[in-house]
């Protein structure tokens, strides 16, 4: 094979990853945001209770987190059908990948909210903020550095997520590692697939962490 | 200059209002009638209760400190007023509305109305001094026109006009603290929470942090309610003082008389750490006397004997021996109080010109030992 031919399959297959975590990584995020908010502020005596609830979500989410992922893709064929009008493909594969992202990130928004001091929520009750008012005005403005941590670590999973997808012809990175890297034994094909996954994976941390950072004030020094 | 300035444009209606309700005025701030507050006691388990029949009230323009051990209550009885708790029986009523009649959203209208500061400050990491103020008039909805013209002078009057871009990771301890009271006066409320705001301060930023209550008390002339374990606190500020010792008001009145005159055990015991001996004086001190030993007594002058010259008397009295070894005069609730430790023979015939002599004075005094 020529090296323009490699070269043409690369950045096909990294076109395809890109497509594919973007996509869940946005979709997902956004669904599982107001449910880690949920999670975080359902429970007995805090800012929404509904303990019963709560625990509903907490066990349908502890579900899907369980479920190994290659399963997932394969179990929820006819709901992708439903969704696009087909169960193969990268488009298809961004059903199971937004699916597996909701819980995955929701956690991690409910972790990053509990972690808020309390004395906060109680100064702004005691100013009269209602409920909602706390969740935008204190604990998402609050949490932004950990939510910005949460969604780079969310993005690195979907990447390596991705590489499952082949399974349905989703196609991608991880993909052409397994079927060309692999299968047709070019050890060159499998070297450049894991390359350039870790200058994505590496790429994705250092923008995230970046992000992190700037929206950090909790330690900045005179 | 910048203080008054800041004090009669920021809050002029609070100021009114403080005027016309001054400390003579007939109904209380707040007033507690029977509160009791019982934690859990669902699930079998037996309920603890935290409150347990509160009478008590705070009177328009006065600085009242409520003073216990940690574990007294009073961290849940500062938190009935605003409603961030709720009595299980009784109630509490600040400016004439019952706390607990009202609904959410009148609660919410209430809690405009009183400001609330904390031991760790509670002030948004996210957000620099400026925004943390604004964050209450964010809240009810103000204009940020009206905010901008509100937050400066705030930060102005409690001293950090140029600190407002500052994150509170930026700010020291007594600074947070300062923001922290420029936010509770932002929404001009009549009531301020004090919820032991200078327990994680060292004792000067605590002077200096209490000196801006008292100066806010004057000049806007605001009721302010705190809670603390520290007597000093409510030595240099308070006009009025309540004891609490297991959920119950064992001593209330004015910050003079209780200090004076301790009348419950609990109250003795947090004066106590306020007028410790010095460490070389109670490493060898013993109960009883052996002969030629010296009496160690505590003379505590206060009201008419704060004023006449007693201790030269006394010397004159008992000869030349009496030796003065620890002592000290303070302002509480504005009147001094001096505390003098001495030291004379113990020979009863001395103890006994001693006693007749505090008897015909009306000096109080405490023996506190016997030194060789």
């Amino acid at each position: 094979m020529s090296p323009d031919m490699l070269l043409n399959l690369l950045l096909k297959a990294l076109g395809q990853t890109l497509q594919m975590v973007a996509a869940a990584g946005v979709i997902g995020s956004l669904i599982g945001l107001p449910i880690g908010i949920f999670l975080a502020t359902s429970g007995r005596g805090e800012l929404f209770p509904a303990p019963a609830i709560n625990r509903i979500v907490g066990l349908i989410i502890n579900a899907a987190r369980s479920t190994p992922f290659i399963i997932l893709v394969v179990a929820i064929i006819p709901f992708t059908r439903l969704i696009t009008g087909t169960s193969i493909g990268t488009y298809a594969a961004i059903v199971p990948l937004t699916i597996a992202t909701i819980p995955f990130f929701a956690r991690l928004v409910e972790a990053a909210i509990r972690e808020i001091d309390k004395g906060l929520i109680e100064a702004a009750r005691a100013m009269g903020a209602t409920p909602t008012q706390i969740v935008f005005k204190v604990l998402l403005a609050e949490a932004r550095p950990s939510l910005m941590a949460a969604l780079t670590m969310t993005l690195v999973s979907l990447i390596g997520y991705s590489a499952m997808v082949g399974a349905v012809g989703g196609g991608g990175l991880g993909d052409l590692g397994i079927r060309y890297g692999y299968q047709r034994f070019m050890p060159e094909m499998m070297l450049a697939v894991v390359v350039v996954l870790i200058v994505l994976v590496q790429l994705v941390q250092s923008a995230g962490d970046a992000l992190a950072r700037r929206f950090d004030k909790r330690n900045r020094k005179n | 200059m910048t203080i008054q300035h800041a004090a009669t444009t920021v809050a002029p209606s609070v100021r009114a209002e403080g005027i016309n309700q001054g400390a003579s005025s007939g109904t209380p701030m707040v007033s507690f009638e029977g509160v009791t507050k019982r934690f859990g006691g669902t699930g079998g388990q037996p309920a603890f209760t935290a409150l347990d029949g509160i009478d008590f009230t705070v009177a328009h323009g006065a600085i009242t400190g409520i003073i216990g051990r940690s574990g007294a209550g009073k961290s849940t009885l500062i938190r009935l007023v605003n409603g961030l708790e709720k009595p299980s029986s009784g109630k509490v009523i600040v400016d004439g509305t019952e706390v607990g009649g009202l609904p959410e959203s009148g609660l919410r209208d209430l809690r405009r109305q009183i400001g609330m500061i904390f031991q760790h400050f509670n002030l948004l990491s996210s957000r620099t001094a400026y925004d943390n103020v604004a964050l209450p008039l964010e809240i009810a909805g103000v204009d940020a026109r009206t905010i901008k013209a509100k937050v400066g002078p705030l930060l102005d009057l409690v001293g950090l006009g140029d600190k407002a871009r500052s994150y509170p990771s930026e700010l020291s301890g007594g600074q947070k603290q300062r923001v922290g009271i420029a936010r509770a006066l932002a929404t001009d409320p009549k009531l301020l929470l004090s919820d032991e705001a200078t327990s994680a301060l060292d004792p000067e930023t605590t002077q200096s942090i209490l000196e801006l209550l008292k100066r806010i008390n004057a000049e806007l002339g605001l009721t302010v309610l705190l809670i603390t374990h520290e007597m000093e606190v409510v030595k240099t500020i308070a006009t009025d003082v309540a004891v609490i010792d297991k959920g119950l008001i064992v001593e209330s009145g004015r910050v003079f008389d209780v200090y004076a005159s301790p009348k419950h055990d609990t109250t003795r015991t947090l004066l106590a750490s306020s007028l410790a001996l010095p460490e070389w004086l109670r490493t060898g001190i013993k109960h009883s006397p052996s002969a030629g030993d010296r009496a160690l007594v505590r003379l505590v002058f206060f009201g008419e004997t704060a004023f006449q010259p007693l201790t030269g008397r006394l010397v004159a009295e008992l000869g030349s021996d009496v030796n003065i070894l620890a002592g000290g005069i303070e302002e509480i609730g504005g009147k001094p109080f001096g505390s003098l430790v001495v030291s004379y023979s113990a020979d009863p015939a001395v103890i006994e010109r001693a006693n007749r002599f505090y008897a015909e004075t009306g000096l109080s005094t405490e023996v506190l030992g016997y030194v060789s």
